[in-house]
């Protein structure tokens, strides 16, 4: 049976396919809202109708099968992040891609966010850039669409092209399109051990320019950011552009020692420090960003690299602190003033702004992903149609 | 022929010459083709056994061509079939008698390459080897080589997911590419996916790699391209028997190593291949293993020794380590040259692609063996290894009665075999028309229905690529009726094709 919340008699808590699946489908038949949600780490984003209900997926919980030398893990969507990074480490393994629990970026203690939540919001950290996103790992799903049917997709298997590719649908859909109740997903084993080449001084364009050299060189660089001198909170005293390798030890150091000579015949002269041990482990998704002030909004700019060093001047020169991650195909811009169109600077670029948090007014009057052509705004709507006929899970959060 | 394919709308076929004078009005002269000879020239695919002449062919050259012709097609009534090269190996570009089959041989153009961004636009009609020789020259090149690289293109990647045998490290085609161009059943243009790393909405380019040519005809697509390893090495090992060769690979995998490729071959794969390209494969082992690492020299003489030494502890009777580049291509040679050498063994193969988890390998190839018995057919494998990806090679000879019949069957089996025991029916050939109707051993009613609403959300009329990758024909109106009484369907009973 199913759990209903004492204080916040609008949250349900279903326990089994069967009881997801009586909720969705008495909510379809009597018009009812419903938003999905795991441990809530990103129930800050976007502006969701208050009279929706919730559904409390974190019944969903554990880990169904996960054998290691398969590469193949199966869990409850509600299983916590940080329990399937446990159990993967115990075994030497990690996710194919770099998650991250968006919970302190909204001031809550990290180690809520679950498994569902990741995929449904196609979450990936810093290495994104050189393994995937969530979308890209997601091998199979059971859920329970809008039309309060179960079903599944995909396979628990590494390499499966078996009808269409849903699990790729599902990730970023947001719960918009069916309940995740299980997931399945690829591992690989974790580094070995890891370093980061960080150079100094560099203004926006070079530090472009240093990244894609590094990118394009045979380094295997996994993650590559840029902080300027001024981003608030930063801990240098001047700008710094990080290059992060991992792998094997020997691999490490000698693709270390390539791309330092690589940078010091093309760096522009500038200082280069090479980071191990305990500090060169790599960054966080949030580590620069969770503690900027809490009343300024935080936007999530994905650009084409190229592209990058114009848009950081425009948000210069409208007052926004901001940083670059994945070779500069990132830009987090953290904005005080809120008048200023983050959203044209992004796509007047050819990219897409993605407003990850803000104030509740601006939430409301600024929608959290960019605005589609009529064309593919038409399909979207005929696609969720689809798996939900009845829009149960249309809040407007989006 | 055992499949059936939709009933020919006859009325359409009527007006096949009207039809072909408005397509020749929005091509350029000479590009709808209409005499049979030449129409014959586009009967199959790679997947051989089904034959069947398109109505018309249509050759493009503008995406406002493109759209055109859908746009007309669709207000007409008149099915479509998109074609890159036509190398699918699960009929995925089979035509139909009452359809017009687009050809996309003339998108043959690499638009931009940005090596700042590290991605290629390039027409869906360019090869996929193309794409890498576009690159190469900065030291650049495109992941994903399905085995017909140098004939298959990137339309035809994108519409069946194109794996390869790097797709352990380095993914299948949608994990390499960043954003495509389609023109939809209505003629609409539509862009999916922005060249970013992450785009707005729901994630519409995902769905259309790997959609087989039913969701829209892909007129632009751009590719992540990466830098080229700075080495590479191969290893060549013999077990005595396929179970050593199964616990190696997990043992590698088990150690922390991701090879660039894993390959296994079994002792009638081996023999066929040594026969043909003599390149000193042990006769004397049951499975032969390449192992293929890439990376920095250090690296990859690091790995080698360690893989060496997992593979001696499980028994193998011998292990050479490529010393150079020709020694490394020597190794793969006979690999890349097994399907072919298997076809010598017999006049005809046929070739199957499920996944299984690993870990069953040896069960599956026990059965397979009984199988092979029962049907008295012969069955060679070669194996991706690192994915579990399985290549059984069905030998049998198409002019004798019912050989065919007896290797589809077969095959069949097989598939459903690797079902059972929690794998997958296709790794990376798609579902096509071949294994259309085994669609229901890994799916039920319901979840096809699922999948097949976003067909109708695409293209409610179902007239793109019609008679593939779905068992059952059910228009959309009748999808949207379905009820579910306590977690059971009832569907109405529609003819199966």
């Amino acid at each position: 049976m199913m759990d209903t919340l004492e204080r916040e008699p609008n949250v349900l808590r279903p326990e089994s396919g069967d009881d997801l699946r009586e909720v969705i489908g008495k909510a379809a038949a009597t018009g009812t809202r419903l938003r999905l949600r795991g441990g809530g780490s990103k129930d800050g984003v976007g502006a969701s109708a208050a009279d929706a209900s919730i559904i409390d997926m974190r019944g969903f919980s554990g880990i169904v099968d996960y054998a290691p030398s398969e590469l193949v893990l199966t869990a409850g969507a509600g299983t916590p992040l940080s329990h399937i990074m446990s159990a993967l480490a115990s075994e030497g393994q990690a996710l194919a891609f770099d998650p991250f629990d968006h919970g302190p970026l909204f001031g809550k203690p990290a180690g809520t966010a679950t498994l569902g939540g990741i995929v449904a919001a196609n979450v990936s950290g810093p290495r994104r850039l050189s393994r995937g996103a969530a979308r890209d790992h997601v091998l199979g799903f059971s859920a329970v669409s809008g039309r309060g049917e179960r079903f599944i997709a995909g396979g628990k298997v590494v390499k499966n092209v078996t009808g269409y590719d849903l699990p790729k649908l599902i990730a970023g859909s947001w719960g918009r399109l069916a309940a995740l109740t299980e997931v399945t997903l690829k591992v690989l084993p974790s580094p070995r051990t890891s370093a980061i080449l960080r150079v100094h001084g560099l203004a926006p364009p070079a530090a472009v320019a240093v990244m894609a050299r590094a990118m394009g060189s045979s380094a295997e660089v996994c993650a590559a950011r840029h902080i300027p001198a001024h981003f608030p909170g930063t801990p240098h005293g001047a700008a710094v552009t990080e290059l992060l390798l991992e792998g094997f030890p020997e691999s490490v150091d000698a693709r270390l020692a390539s791309l330092s000579a690589l940078l010091r015949d093309e760096g522009e002269g500038a200082a280069v420090e090479c980071l191990c041990g305990e500090a060169g482990r790599g960054w966080d998704a949030l580590d620069l960003l969770a503690s900027t002030p809490e009343g300024a909004s935080v936007w999530r700019i994905s650009v084409r690299p190229s592209k990058a060093a114009q848009v950081v001047v425009r948000l210069e020169q409208g007052g926004a602190s901001w940083t670059m991650d994945c070779a500069g195909g990132l830009i987090w811009a953290v904005v005080a003033d809120h008048s200023q169109n983050i959203r044209e600077i992004s796509e007047s670029a050819g990219g897409n702004a993605m407003l990850m948090r803000g104030p509740q007014s601006l939430r409301q009057s600024v929608a959290a992903m960019r605005v589609l052509s009529p064309a593919v705004a038409a399909l979207e709507q005929r696609v969720r149609r689809a798996f939900d006929p009845a829009g149960v899970f249309e809040t407007g959060r989006f | 022929m055992t499949l059936r394919m939709p009933a020919p709308d006859l009325a359409v076929i009527d007006r096949r010459d009207e039809i072909a004078v408005a397509l020749a009005r929005i091509v350029s002269p000479g590009s709808v083709i209409a005499d049979a000879e030449r129409l014959r020239v586009y009967e199959s695919d790679g997947l051989t056994a089904y034959r069947q002449p398109p109505m018309l062919v249509v050759l493009p050259e503008t995406v406002e061509q493109v759209s055109q012709i859908l746009a007309y097609c669709h207000a007409e009534g008149i099915k479509v079939v998109p074609r890159g090269a036509g190398t699918s190996l699960s009929g995925g570009a089979l035509p139909l008698a009452d359809a017009v089959l687009v050809s996309m041989a003339k998108f043959n153009r690499v638009l931009s390459v940005d090596f700042t961004d590290r991605l290629a636009v390039v027409q869906p009609g360019v090869t996929n080897l193309a794409v890498t020789q576009a690159v190469e020259a900065e030291n650049f090149y495109y992941a994903p080589d399905p085995s017909s690289q140098i004939a298959c293109t990137i339309g035809g990647n994108v519409a069946e997911n194109s794996g390869g045998v790097h797709c352990l490290k380095y993914g299948l085609t949608t994990n390499n590419v960043l954003a495509v161009e389609v023109v939809l059943m209505d003629g609409q243009l539509a862009r999916f996916g922005d060249g970013t790393l992450d785009s707005a909405g729901l994630d519409l380019l995902g769905i259309i790699v790997g959609s087989e040519g039913l969701l829209g005809v892909v007129t632009e697509v751009t590719v992540r391209i990466l830098p080229r390893p700075e080495t590479a090495r191969a290893l060549l090992i013999g077990f005595p028997t396929v179970v050593d060769a199964g616990q190696c690979v997990a043992d590698v995998i088990a150690a922390g190593i991701i090879p660039a490729g894993m390959e296994m071959m079994d002792r009638l794969a081996i023999r066929a291949a040594e026969a043909f390209v003599q390149v000193g494969y042990p006769l004397d082992v049951d499975a032969l293993l390449i192992v293929e690492l890439d990376g920095p020299e250090v690296e990859c003489l690091l790995l080698s020794s360690q893989i060496e030494r997992i593979a001696l502890a499980n028994g193998a009777m011998n292990c050479r380590i490529s010393q150079d580049e020709d020694e490394r291509l020597t190794f793969w040679k006979g690999r890349k040259a097994a399907f072919p050498a298997v076809g010598r063994l017999a006049p005809d193969y046929y070739c199957m692609d499920g996944t299984i988890p690993r870990g069953r390998l040896p069960e599956v190839l026990d059965r397979m063996a009984q199988l092979s018995r029962e049907y008295g057919l012969e069955v060679a494998n070669v194996f991706h290894a690192g994915d579990g990806n399985l290549h059984p090679l069905i030998l049998y000879d198409g002019n004798r009665p019912g050989e065919l019949d007896r290797a589809e069957a077969f095959g069949s089996d097989i598939l459903r075999l690797c079902v059972e025991v929690g794998g997958v029916l296709t790794g990376e050939h798609g579902v096509g028309v071949e294994k259309r109707d085994l669609m229901p051993t890994m799916f039920s009613e319901i979840d096809l229905a699922h999948q097949q609403r976003l067909k109708c959300a695409f293209d409610p009329q179902l007239l793109l690529n019609p008679g593939k990758v779905f068992p059952q024909l059910r228009r959309c109106a009748e999808l949207g009726r379905v009820h579910v009484h306590n977690g059971q369907t009832r569907f109405p009973d529609l003819p199966r094709f």
